[in-house]
């Protein structure tokens, strides 16, 4: 099953979700199929003009362009989702994850999908660490196994 | 053709990023391997890159993370080579999940043990109402 993960960046999440037999979308996924696209458009990260117009999909003409481009990339990721694993008040949200009005708009459209989801806090002790990953680890087993790729 | 890169994070006591390198380097695989302070970066075809990291981590489950990178190995926009030095972009964040990594590794022992832990209760906060009669309460002392 392809689970969404937010921090959509976090080696955390992504290396559990594979850990227990799913399908992590991550952004990194996302960032890799456009700086390995043929031809560099607009390097480094490779978003042309024509990006930020697929995230009208998500929000208005209005929106600064850094929400809606970002919008384009969590698009396919989105439209994905089976189900979700959510931290909530993350650290860090740098790079990719640093607009705050994107990070409130993801988790809101993930809320209105009615996917299986889980949240939860980073944890700080030994002890809530491992309320993390049983908690993490029976929430995946109660999913369907993720398909073989063919 | 889906070529993907991966990133393996190793925080164990047992393997160093050369040790893993070597092992990437006997399989005779064909990938491309760079080895890094956090780990090693492999870029190559999913076919090959997926079983290969499986394999991998079987040398140490508790110590190794895998995620996956857009950028390949030594990206010019990316490496601090030639960025002129400074964290490379995303550094802070995978600084951010290794200090959590040893707790990982240790919950996923217990998990493996079959432990089933209890969570804490949450202190609740205090009340609004609550603390405006302490302070009323204390004024009357006075």
């Amino acid at each position: 099953m392809k689970v969404f993960i937010y921090p959509t960046n976090s080696l955390i999440l992504s290396d559990l979700v594979e850990r227990f037999g799913h399908e992590p979308l991550a952004i990194m996924q996302e960032v890799g199929k456009k700086v390995r696209r043929q031809g560099l458009d607009s390097p480094p990260m490779n978003m042309t003009p024509e990006d930020p117009k697929f995230g009208l999909k998500y929000a208005a003409v209005e929106v600064p362009s850094g929400v809606r481009g970002r919008m384009s990339l969590f698009d396919p990721l989105l439209s994905q989702a089976e189900a979700a694993i959510v931290v909530t008040e993350p650290v860090t949200s740098f790079g990719c994850m640093g607009c705050a009005r994107t990070n409130e708009l993801v988790n809101f459209l993930l809320r209105g999908k009615k996917i299986p989801m889980l949240r939860l806090d980073y944890p700080s002790t030994e002890e809530e660490a491992k309320v993390f990953v049983y908690k993490i680890s029976e929430f995946l087993k109660s999913l369907k196994p993720k398909e073989e790729k063919k | 053709m889906d070529t993907i890169t991966k990133m393996v994070v190793i925080n164990s006591s047992k393997l160093l990023p050369s040790d893993v390198a070597i092992k990437m380097y006997e399989t005779k695989a064909d990938v491309m391997v760079k080895e890094t302070c956090f780990g090693i970066i492999v870029s190559g075809e999913r076919s090959v890159v997926e079983p290969l990291l499986s394999d991998i981590r079987k040398l140490d489950p508790y110590g190794i993370f895998i995620k996956e990178r857009g950028f390949s190995p030594g990206e010019p926009y990316r490496c601090r080579a030639t960025r002129r030095g400074g964290a490379k972009p995303g550094f802070h964040n995978l600084e951010n999940d290794d200090k959590l990594l040893p707790l990982i590794a240790a919950a996923l022992k217990s998990l493996d043990r079959g432990e089933i832990p209890v969570e804490k209760k949450q202190k609740k906060k205090l009340d609004i109402d609550k603390l405006k009669e302490i302070i009323k309460g204390s004024e009357e002392l006075k």
